[in-house]
């Protein structure tokens, strides 16, 4: 579990997060949202520690990230996979290698052990026989799934995902979608997704956080977000012209 | 300027900190020699055969006088290319040809967050990028420069051979007569000196330009000049604190 309390964080003195406080829960996707510029990313990387909040406090379970020193920062990353927008795989390594990467730097497994472990995330994202290849001869939906057993190679307790659908189409969407939430769900992992995508929020939206100008505009699930009347909630997810026909229909 | 100039204090201090994993350093060095070093190794020969050539038939024509004895020339070419052309004209080649490479690779790690990726993982990406490249160089550059060095004083034996302006027996007098042991460590530490500067501030260029594919060509521009400019500031540092 994560939480996080009043977090603001500012950018030559424009207010990007205005005290956001959420808990993220163990075993489920819960789900950033809101439109582009709203401070979702601001938000994640805070979390993550590549921003540094000015203000409020992040735990991790109990542990208050935001006070760590630097090598208590680094216990706490290791237990932490990220999947990146592009997917940030290390283009001079090969799939295998970029896998293997984590547990090249921080365990004392053997090369056997280290490819058996490469082999399982690589089948648990039905990429086998990968292994050989470069970044730049996968497709983006095959990079975005080789970024993911990179990121779950460690066994993550805590799996942060940034806008792990943009530039795929809608059916490979899905398929990440689901990979994401089966990997939650099966390691019993704090999952994070930052996303604008309505797909991914109703297929595996557990618990939502919208996002609206740098505040928590709302929070729910997917099911709540159908019902719920918040105009700044519906205004997002009945932008499209079809989705407020449908809306209109019901 | 002050402001980079302690960015990049900031950035020397988290290089030289420990590797987070030895072997995977050793694995890094040695890529980097092959990368940097074995595969300069061509370019500069081609540089030192030909500049050595030249340095030699230009002192042969200005020195053309029945009063000075031919040795002169091989005396000329061998201070010339030792002194100057080996250490500083190849690093500053070297600036454009690594210096380029190791910005822009490092700058466009950090547009596709290649180096966020690292981070995240706990890995410091300042220590782990640019420690193996600043060990590689420093370690190998001696190695190039001995090579322009010898290959520079063949090239100029070739030409003066070749075009009748000596002998190769007044050349090779000129090549080892008062040959002092000191120009070669004045031109080795320079060199040392050199390869950390252009290892160093490649990477300053690299890791702190902003994102965006022109940025990452303004960073690979950057990086040349800037060690262009440090290489010709150290070289008259140096040639002042060591020669004068």
């Amino acid at each position: 579990m994560i939480t996080i309390h009043n977090i603001k964080k500012s950018f030559n003195e424009i207010e990007i997060l205005k005290g956001v406080s959420f808990v993220f829960n163990r075993g489920k996707t819960n789900l950033i949202i809101g439109q582009s510029g709203s401070g979702k990313t601001v938000l994640i990387k805070c979390m993550l520690g590549l921003f540094n909040a000015d203000e409020g406090n992040i735990f991790y379970d109990d542990r208050d990230f935001t006070k760590m020193n630097l090598s208590q920062k680094k216990h706490i990353r290791k237990e932490v996979g990220m999947l990146f927008q592009g997917g940030a795989l290390f283009d001079s390594m090969t799939v295998e290698e970029n896998i293997m990467f984590p547990l090249t730097m921080f365990t004392n497994q053997t090369l056997e052990e280290k490819i058996d472990r490469v082999n399982s995330c690589l089948k648990r994202v039905n990429l086998e026989n990968s292994n050989t290849k470069t970044p730049t001869e996968l497709s983006g939906g095959m990079q975005k799934r080789v970024a993911l057993a990179r990121a779950i190679a460690m066994n993550p307790k805590y799996l942060f995902c940034d806008e792990p659908n943009s530039g795929l189409d809608p059916r490979t969407s899905i398929i990440i979608d689901n990979l994401i939430k089966e990997v939650t769900e099966e390691y019993n992992i704090t999952t994070i997704i930052n996303t604008h995508d309505m797909n991914s929020v109703m297929e595996i939206g557990d618990h939502i956080l919208f996002i609206k100008n740098g505040l928590k505009e709302w929070e729910g699930t997917n099911k709540d977000i159908l019902s719920t009347d918040n105009p700044a909630i519906l205004d997002f997810v009945y932008s499209s012209n079809l989705f407020k026909k449908i809306r209109a229909s019901q | 300027m002050l402001y980079h100039f302690g960015t990049y204090l900031i950035m020397l201090r988290q290089i030289f900190t420990k590797p987070e994993n030895f072997s995977v350093f050793r694995k890094l060095v040695i890529h980097d020699i092959y990368d940097f070093g074995i595969n300069s190794v061509g370019i500069v020969s081609f540089m030192s055969l030909f500049v050595g050539a030249v340095v030699t038939v230009q002192t042969a024509v200005y020195i053309d006088s029945p009063l000075l004895p031919k040795y002169l020339i091989g005396l000329v070419a061998r201070d010339s290319i030792i002194l100057e052309f080996a250490p500083t004209m190849i690093a500053i080649i070297l600036a454009g040809k690594i210096g380029s490479n190791i910005a822009s690779n490092i700058g466009t790690m950090k547009t596709t967050e290649q180096i966020d990726a690292l981070r995240v993982m706990g890995v410091n990406p300042i220590n782990y990028l640019m420690l193996p490249k600043v060990v590689a160089m420093v370690f190998f550059n001696p190695f190039l420069i001995a090579i322009s060095m010898i290959l520079g004083v063949i090239g100029g034996w070739g030409a003066g051979v070749s075009s009748g302006l000596c002998s190769s027996a007044e050349f090779m007098e000129g090549v080892t007569m008062d040959f002092s042991t000191f120009n070669v460590t004045y031109a080795f530490i320079k060199t040392i000196l050199f390869a950390f500067v252009i290892a160093t501030v490649s990477c300053f260029q690299g890791f702190y330009t902003k994102v965006g594919a022109i940025e990452v060509g303004r960073a690979s521009t950057r990086a040349v000049v800037y060690c262009s400019v440090f290489i010709i500031i150290l070289n008259y540092m140096c040639t002042q604190l060591l020669l004068a």
